[in-house]
């Protein structure tokens, strides 16, 4: 009786099968609807169509997803204040480069400093969180309120526009490399995330801690310091997203950097097969959560669907999406595939 | 005693788990005024034909017939199970740790007054449902402030208390001592001279001696026979259960050399205390030394545990290990000094459900490299392997999340956790619980081979024969202090008896 024979999984039992599955339907109704959906031509030196549209839009979403599925692994809450430490860090950046012709100050200095920022964010949301105690949403709801105040405060309340074209290649392209720079910092905050998730332990421990903490802390884990990473981690992808943000436009807007994105981003997080309730966790899926959000936005507007009532349709395919995903659904396919692959009797093997 | 008619009859049950089938055209009979065993090893599939009773889970195919009911009946849950007059305790204690006693006891049938919860009377029925099993508790705290036993209790308390046709326990008695046993042993005696069938798990063969009419045994998910008790001898049944001739009252004790005051000692505590869990209490451990504690419920057996390995932080006294003073500010301290300690609470302090087997098994290993150092994928693999096969963990794959697995295996992983971590000094919370009688044995013998090899240990069990088996000297525990030792000869079933009654001070 030593293992009991190894049986293949379902193809339905893979975590990422539904999450795939989403954002293959909707672009299949983007094939439908749009025949060149798929199309990518070179204009001006540079990668043009509805894909690369979608990915470069995307990529802001997708690092604050990866921030997220952390916070929501290691404490089962989520961080409300990522779109108003967007706007912050967003408008640090820009308030230190000033709005003449040449910049105040070294331009890595201001990203720095603007990532700084988005580090306090994430050590304050997680000191109250995991040292306090306080619940992940009201902790984090001060900043969301606070965040865009402060960040009102350090514009001065006045929308600011960075005049030196390089400001823009952040949100845009450098010049020569035909691939939008965006999708390049997301690719690195991914996979940089993955293998410092894959190559130290601090992935399992993530995963233990939302898990069990109390049995995570019998082993030998301090939940609480695993917990408040997690939390300055994310401080600095918010911060990450919102320079992406005020370089897209080289303004910023402290009223309208990463509104409601904090929505879109733990949705993501759902969207991508991840439980909200923490513990297990896929970064690929909360990855593939962003780009379906976004390739769905693209698609709405590319069937002419007004801006205003976006939201509108945007919901009702979440609703589907979500639904898909429901447990009981999710029941519903588990007993099919058992069915089409009957288990057999567990042999013993001495 | 006459047993009466056939109220509940399961015909060709069978179950699948994703590629494991848990139960395979099993049947089941059970009589009114019968206490019927369900015995098997660990993996057996003991806990799901309950859960597919009950409607704790679904089943593929088969019959549940109920008397009175013309039909067979399907229960989808386990609310509709009690409704049809099944009550259930299961293996993992499903209460709500963070609600009081009384509210636990009755969640969902509240007496109200007014249209409003009426505490008083809760509280005093809740008093009053305890009594019948002789617990005398506040009813008022929550429930997580209390010990397994007691949890355990206020589970039985609550099934007993519901029960009207059928009362099902799940290992009722796995980390209950003699004493409340009895008690438990008491109230099913005369539940079923009222006529109601109770359907009773253990791993003790002992109790299924003393209570059970009637035991089937399952072996691999498939039914081995129903057997009347006193027509099958415990060697017979142990046979039946693990498919071959097994001795598990093989000789195992320890040679108690006697203590030439020269062993090495590894861990001495003087006075150290924790208020409010575990008064200021002295204690050594020797190399070698498998030191017993042995109390009541509530006598602070696993608040001494806490406190030496700083699950529970100290306030007072001092701890010396390996000849050095030692504070422990987390169990990080601890396990990196060569502690490692296997708590009782399996659901709430052991697993880690979600993760894999494997996981599970090199965390506390991996937390004392460091986050840097992983262990790689291979070493991992070699590890779970190795206690895999050592403890005959029952499990469909390394990877399989270990909340999948059977109680008995879950506690196996866990074990397995701490042995991986070779530790000097290892405490023992109640390793054996749930674990089948062939398994147990071997635990008990590495126990002692550890010990033999200049471990230092202490060891919980609310089974005095395994303590008798395995310990060389006892500690007895009483209101949360400790109040005398045992050792060498002086360890007697007798002694140690007396010794927690309190009758008199060793
Ligand atoms: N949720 C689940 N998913 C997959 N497999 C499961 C699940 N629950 C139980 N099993 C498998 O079904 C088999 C029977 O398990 P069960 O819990 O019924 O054993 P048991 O007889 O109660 O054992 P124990 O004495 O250890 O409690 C085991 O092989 C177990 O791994
Ligand atoms: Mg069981």
């Amino acid at each position: 009786m030593k293992k009991i024979s190894i049986f293949k999984k379902p193809i339905t039992q893979y975590s990422l099968f539904m999450p795939i599955l989403c954002l293959f339907l909707v672009l299949i109704v983007n094939l439908i609807q749009t025949p060149h959906f798929f199309k990518i031509t070179i204009q001006n030196g540079v990668l043009y169509g509805y894909i690369i549209d979608i990915l470069n839009r995307s990529s802001g979403l997708v690092i604050l997803a990866v921030g997220m599925t952390l916070v929501v692994a290691s404490s089962g809450g989520t961080d409300i204040s990522v779109g108003a430490v967007c706007a912050l860090a967003g408008a640090v950046c820009v308030a230190a480069l000033g709005t003449g012709e040449t910049y105040k100050m070294p331009y890595i200095a201001a990203v720095l400093l603007a990532l700084l920022i988005g580090l306090i964010c994430g050590v304050f949301n997680g000191f109250l969180v995991s040292f306090m105690k306080v619940q992940p949403m009201v902790a984090t709801l001060i900043l969301f309120t606070a965040g865009r105040g402060i960040a009102q405060l350090v514009t001065g309340s006045f929308i600011l526009y960075v005049k030196p074209k390089s400001f823009t290649y952040l949100g845009s392209f450098i010049p020569g490399v035909p691939i939008p720079t965006p999708c390049f910092v997301a690719a690195f905050v991914v996979i940089l995330t993955w293998l410092v998730l894959t190559k130290t332990s601090l992935g399992m421990y993530i995963q233990s801690v939302g898990i069990n903490s109390k049995a995570s802390f019998l082993v030998g884990l301090n939940s609480k310091v695993i917990i408040f990473l997690t939390y300055v981690f994310c401080g600095i992808c918010a911060a990450i997203a919102g320079l992406i943000s005020v370089s897209r436009t080289a303004s910023i807007d402290a009223n309208n950097v990463g509104l409601y994105i904090e929505l879109d981003a733990i949705l993501a997080v759902a969207i991508g097969g991840n439980s909200l309730a923490g513990g297990k966790f896929s970064l690929a899926g909360s990855v593939i959560g962003a780009i379906t959000i976004q390739a769905l936005t693209t698609t709405l507007y590319a069937m002419r669907v007004a801006a205003d009532q976006l939201p509108l349709y945007k919901a009702i395919v979440v609703v589907a999406i979500v639904a898909i995903q429901s447990p009981v659904l999710r029941k519903w396919f588990k007993n099919l595939t058992l069915k089409l692959a009957p288990g057999k009797p567990v042999k013993e093997a001495m | 005693m006459a047993i009466g008619k056939e109220i509940l009859k399961m015909r060709h049950i069978t179950k699948n788990f994703l590629g494991v089938r848990a139960l395979n055209n099993v049947d089941f009979t059970l009589r009114a005024g019968e206490i019927h065993a369900l015995m098997g090893e660990n993996g057996a599939g003991k806990s799901t034909l309950i859960k597919v009773l009950t409607g704790a889970e679904e089943f593929e195919s088969g019959e549940i017939w109920m008397d009175g009911i013309p039909h067979p009946i399907i229960n989808r849950s386990p609310q509709e199970a009690q409704h049809n007059g099944i009550s259930t305790v299961y293996q993992e204690i499903n209460l709500c740790p963070n609600i009081s006693v009384a509210e636990n006891l009755f969640i969902g049938r509240e007496p109200k007054k007014h249209g409003m919860i009426d505490w008083k009377t809760m509280n005093k029925k809740a008093k009053e449902a305890l009594a019948v099993l002789d617990v005398d508790i506040d009813v008022t705290i929550n429930l997580e402030n209390y010990s397994v036993a007691i949890q355990q209790m206020v589970a039985i308390a609550r099934a007993v208390d519901i029960s009207s046709k059928v009362l099902i326990l799940d290992e009722p008695t796995s980390s209950l001592n003699d004493f409340e046993v009895s008690k438990l042993f008491a109230v099913m005696r005369k539940l079923k001279e009222r006529g109601l069938g109770i359907i009773f798990v253990t791993h003790f063969l002992e109790q299924v001696y003393e209570i059970c009419d009637r035991i089937t045994v399952l072996r691999n998910g498939e039914l081995v026979g129903e057997y009347e008790v006193d027509k099958l001898p415990r060697v017979q049944l142990v046979a039946r259960m693990m498919g071959k001739d097994f001795d598990d009252l093989a000789e195992i004790k320890r040679e108690h050399k006697g203590s030439t005051g020269k062993e090495e000692v590894v861990v001495e505590a003087k006075g150290l205390g924790c208020s409010g869990k575990i008064k200021p209490f002295d204690i050594t451990v020797n190399k070698g030394d498998v030191v017993g504690l042995s109390g009541l419920l509530g006598s602070g057996r696993s608040e001494l545990a806490r406190a030496l390995y700083g699950a529970d932080r100290p306030d007072k006294g001092v701890l010396k290990f390996k000849g050095k003073r030692f504070t422990s500010r987390a169990p990080i301290d601890s396990i990196r000094a060569g502690m490692g300690f296997l708590p009782e609470n399996r659901k709430e302090e052991g697993i880690i459900a979600d993760l894999s087997v494997r996981e599970n098994i090199i965390i506390a290993l991996q937390a004392r490299q460091g986050m840097f150092k992983l262990l790689s994928r291979k070493e991992q693999e070699e590890f779970a392997d190795r206690f895999i096969d050592l403890l005959k963990i029952k499990t469909a794959d390394r990877e399989t999340p270990v909340k999948q697995l059977s109680g008995g295996n879950q506690q196996k992983v866990i074990l397995a956790r701490w042995l991986l971590t070779n530790p000097d000094f290892l405490i023992l919370d109640e390793p054996t619980r749930g674990i089948d009688v062939g398994t147990k044995t071997e635990i008990q013998r590495l126990v002692i081979k550890l010990a033999e090899e200049g471990k230092a240990i202490i060891f919980i069990s609310s089974e005095i024969e395994e303590m008798l088996r395995t310990c060389n000297r006892m500690a007895i525990l009483r209101d949360s202090s400790k109040v005398g030792e045992l050792s060498g000869d002086e360890i007697t079933q007798v002694n140690i008896m007396k010794a927690i009654a309190g009758g008199t001070t060793v």
